[in-house]
């Protein structure tokens, strides 16, 4: 791979460029599903590409091939540069990018036991064994349970002299239940919805999450939906579990903070961002009590937006994005780190394979643990507690935003008094954060993976990291959702 | 990369005897994509991929698994094959589980277009810089796209399935942007010459004119006009829901609402993957050419998409609408034409004494799977109409909307034109005029 990439980066760099990087990547993946006692998705696959990135003419050019082949390479080479230089037709400055340092490193992520050692049939008994939990009563009428497991070996060099060659092991697993009856769909979801939990770790992840144990309370909470009272509509004190917490950190403070959406360059697609330039320093984003960082180094966890490196050769950072409650930070590349007037790149580029270029993207962004215990967060008199993402929605400058969740709690001193169906709540997004009333120390603190978070022209999905733990939240506009 | 097909089958074949497996399926494809990106009136992200593909699977008395690979010599092909069946003979056998398809005739569709295939960078800026140029003089400020990909795709299977097609396709969007204000428009076709830019471009350019300073209106019910695009992207949401299998897993909102009227009786719903409009394969992902199925009949429910193995469990036909195999989901019906009417937008707005033109929606999720309702914002052209003219620019609002009662106020429909979004796949959809459209927040923009 180094040598293919060297390949690469003398084939494209031959003519003279102002700058280029190569990524060669090979990746291997797993998929194995299970529905209703059965295999569902069983499937296994590689990829092998190159991606080769110029800036000549003043100009970005980008072509991607999976052909490695010498020919092959000369000809994505030769594409990159005449794209770039098509780039000049509608061309108002050079790019400039902030420096950066050369760097010849080789890492690999943390990984205990390796996924892909694990035969499938096993893959398969551990899922078979959860779905036949789920099943036991016959009210559940689709049972899935997944695994899902990645490698991906990148050899990034550019003309900076930088030669990093990382490796990124990731695992995700979990099940849902779901309950058609009487006209009406209720379902539940371990540890989360959408997959469940995905993180940068090997097989251990599985046996961490020990997913048969709750099969039988997820199953049961499933039909017991169908009989609870609905979410009421009003304004609430509102509680939300840490997996909950982390997309709402990933929708009303995650994309914000992405400076190319500030900059206008996802304008068309993804949006923009309230948080302009002006706000930087002076926005009071959410109570005393908010920190967020975001953080792609190891030491921040095993997060889906863990590494050693950026996909433009930039070491991993940690940014304060939020203390006590400023807005101190957004995420910046080499291209845009000086429109925030600094002189180098926090490092948060990030490409969907070998045939994506790099973007903006979130790493690992997290609301740090706060002061309180659980039974503080929960002890209010009166309050609503969710569970479990449902829906997410929010507007293209991300200010407006609706969450739907699988269950709720009405909560009276601290203690459920009756289940609650069809939760949601609403609101904008520095008004949610400054009702921000207590967090959960670390104790509580979980770092969620969100598999699967779309951007860019072509579309990229990208795995992100979020760390909360439970948090509560003076009086949030609850069960919009059902209302007129 | 050139890429012999049957070259290819030949190895995958052989190389599964080999191994004492008969049955053997191999997905190829190879596809060549580039895009164009524009912000702030320039050209900013600039890319293309060329990309081969090759999925091969097994099945071994009951069992079925796949492996696949972007590596396509000899040596690649048997390690795939082999993987396809080493995973395949660890899987759990499934009771349903039927021999792959029979060979089956495909009717012809011609929607390839050489000129397409052959548009180069320098063409593609081109375009793009005529239509910043337009967007530019109006004061404002364009971001967008033009893409220009070509595919080719090959299913053949041991049992003589040899399925082929091959399409174009090009896409040109254009989010305009000033003072407040914001229009979009969008267009797609297997032929690129079919898409005018610069048109586009002076649509958002006025649309962002008109939309300029919004005011704010409190949300509630109102009378909106939806273009085509918002349909889409709306109405598109449900048709995962036509699907037999789905309605098995008790996850489709058509459970106890097949050959009811859920609708109004102005809805009739087709999928028709032979509508001169429409794109994609002629056959489904076993191979099974693609039926034209009523989905829906003057509000009623009609046909559901059928795969091999849901027909063959509900004594029915299949449809040619299933995923290749092994999947969770299915079946879905993927070309939707929605038969249209003969009122324009502007007609409708002429007929409109108060309501809320909908030039796009966004980040569209489902809020309740049966009752079928949806939530989202409006985006990019949002405007307020009275006394038949539309009046000014009004602030994003965000909908929670159920689908079957907004498809049973639909007043006025326009003529069914090709529609692309960015929440859903493209179809052929007209412009609604809905009453009581239920909005129920606004945002700061």
């Amino acid at each position: 791979m180094k040598d293919l990439a060297l390949h690469a980066l003398d084939a494209v760099t031959r003519g003279g460029v102002t700058y280029a990087d190569v990524r060669a990547i090979e990746s291997r993946e797993r998929e194995v599903t299970t529905k209703n006692g059965k295999p569902g998705h069983v499937s296994s696959s590689e990829s092998q590409g190159i991606g080769i990135r110029v800036l000549a003419f003043g100009c970005w050019g980008f072509a991607a091939t999976s052909d490695v082949s010498k020919e092959g390479i000369e000809a994505a080479a030769a594409l990159a540069l005449e794209i770039a230089r098509s780039g000049t037709a509608a061309k108002k400055h050079d790019i400039v990018l902030a420096p950066e340092d050369k760097y010849e490193a080789t890492w690999v992520s943390p990984c205990a036991i390796d996924p892909f050692t694990i035969p499938v049939d096993r893959n398969l008994a551990t899922l078979l064994a959860i779905d036949g939990e789920l099943r036991r009563d016959p009210a559940i009428s689709l049972a899935e349970a997944s695994m899902h497991f990645v490698r991906e070996r990148q050899v990034f060099v550019s003309t900076l002299g930088s030669l990093i060659d990382q490796t990124r092991t990731t695992s995700g697993a979990g099940f849902s239940a779901l309950c058609y009856k009487d006209g009406e769909i209720q379902k539940r979801s371990y540890p989360n919805s959408f997959g469940g939990q995905f993180q940068l770790k090997g097989y251990e992840l599985i046996d961490e999450l020990d997913l048969a144990s709750h099969a039988p309370r997820i199953a049961e909470e499933a039909i017991a939906l169908h009989s609870a009272d609905q979410c009421p509509e009003g304004t609430f004190d509102l509680i939300l579990d840490s997996s909950q917490l982390g997309l709402q950190i990933h929708e009303s403070i995650g994309h914000p903070i992405e400076l190319d959406r500030v900059l206008g360059t996802e304008a068309n697609y993804a949006g923009m961002s309230f948080l302009t330039l002006d706000q930087l320093r002076r926005l009071r984003y959410g109570s005393e009590i908010v920190n967020v960082v975001c953080d792609a180094t190891p030491e921040h966890g095993p997060g889906l937006g863990t590494f050693a490196f950026d996909d433009e050769g930039v070491p991993a950072q940690q940014t304060d994005i939020i203390r006590a409650g400023e807005f101190t930070g957004y995420m910046t590349s080499r291209e845009t780190a000086a429109a925030v007037g600094e002189a180098r790149s926090n490092g948060c580029m990030r490409a969907d394979g070998w045939a994506r270029l790099p973007l903006i993207r979130m790493t690992n962004v997290s609301l740090k643990p706060g002061q309180q215990s659980l039974e503080e967060v929960f002890g209010v008199d009166h309050a609503i507690y969710m569970e479990t993402n449902r829906s997410w929605s929010i507007d293209d400058k991300r200010f407006n935003f609706q969450f739907g969740c699988e269950i709720a709690w009405e909560m009276r001193g601290g203690k459920r008094v009756r289940m609650l169906k069809n939760p949601s709540y609403s609101g904008i997004s520095t008004e949610f954060w400054n009702a921000c009333a207590a967090i959960a120390g670390r104790e509580h603190w979980t770092l969620w993976g969100v598999p699967n978070c779309g951007k860019g022209q072509p579309e990229q999905v990208m795995g992100t990291g979020h760390g909360a733990s439970p948090a509560r939240f003076r009086q949030i506009k609850v069960g919009s959702a059902y209302a007129g | 990369m050139r890429v012999d097909a049957a070259s290819v089958r030949d190895q995958v074949v052989s190389a599964a005897r080999a191994h004492g497996v008969d049955e053997v399926e191999a997905i190829l494809s190879t596809s060549h994509q580039a895009l164009t990106r524009f912000a702030n009136n320039a050209i900013h992200q600039n890319v293309a991929e060329s990309s081969s593909h090759l999925s091969v699977r097994a099945r071994i008395e009951g069992r079925t698994a796949r492996a696949s690979t972007t590596r396509l010599n000899s040596d690649a092909i048997r390690d795939v094959v082999e993987q396809a069946i080493a995973i395949t003979r660890l899987t759990e056998p499934d009771e349903e589980s039927l021999p792959m398809a029979e060979s089956a005739d495909y009717q012809a569709l011609d929607r390839w277009s050489e000129p397409t295939a052959q548009v180069t960078p320098r063409e593609r800026a081109q375009a793009v810089a005529e239509a910043i140029a337009a967007v530019e003089s109006a004061g404002q400020t364009a971001a967008g796209i033009y893409s220009t990909d070509s595919t080719e795709y090959t299913l053949l299977n041991s049992r003589g399935v040899q399925a082929h097609c091959r399409e174009t396709m090009a896409r040109f969007s254009i989010t305009a942007m000033a003072d407040g204000g914001s229009g979009w428009a969008k267009a797609s076709s297997c032929d690129h010459r079919d898409i005018n830019p610069l048109d586009l471009a002076m649509s958002a350019a006025r649309k962002t004119s008109q939309s300029s300073a919004p005011r704010e209106l409190p949300p509630g019910r109102y009378t909106v006009i939806l273009e085509p695009a918002a349909v889409l992207d709306l109405v598109g949401q449900m048709f995962g829901d036509f699907s037999a299998t789905a309605i098995r897993d008790g996850r489709s909102f058509l459970n106890d609402r097949i050959g009811k009227q859920i609708f109004g009786p102005n809805i009739t719903i087709h999928d028709d993957a032979y509508h001169p409009m429409q794109s994609g394969a002629p056959f489904d992902g076993e191979g099974v050419p693609r039926q034209r199925l009523t989905l829906v009949e003057k509000g009623v429910v009609r046909d559901i998409a059928y795969c091999r193995q849901a027909a063959a469990k509900a004594g029915a036909a299949p449809t040619g609408h299933g995923f290749p195999l092994p999947n969770e989901y299915g079946e879905a019906p993927l070309n939707i034409v929605i038969s249209g009417g003969d009122t324009s937008v502007e007609q409708m707005v002429a007929a409109t004494e108060r309501g809320i033109l909908v030039t796009r929606l966004w980040y569209i999720r489902e809020v309740d799977p049966y009752e079928k309702i949806f939530t989202g914002m409006t985006r990019d052209g949002t405007f307020l109409v009275e006394g038949g003219e539309v009046t000014s620019g009004v602030r994003n609002f965000r909908f929670n909307q159920g689908l079957m009662e907004m498809l049973s106020n639909v007043v006025n429909l326009g003529p069914a034109v090709r529609a692309s979004g960015e929440e859903t796949f493209d179809m052929v959809v007209p412009a609604m005029r809905i009453n009581d459209f239920n909005f129920t927040e606004v945002t700061r923009f």
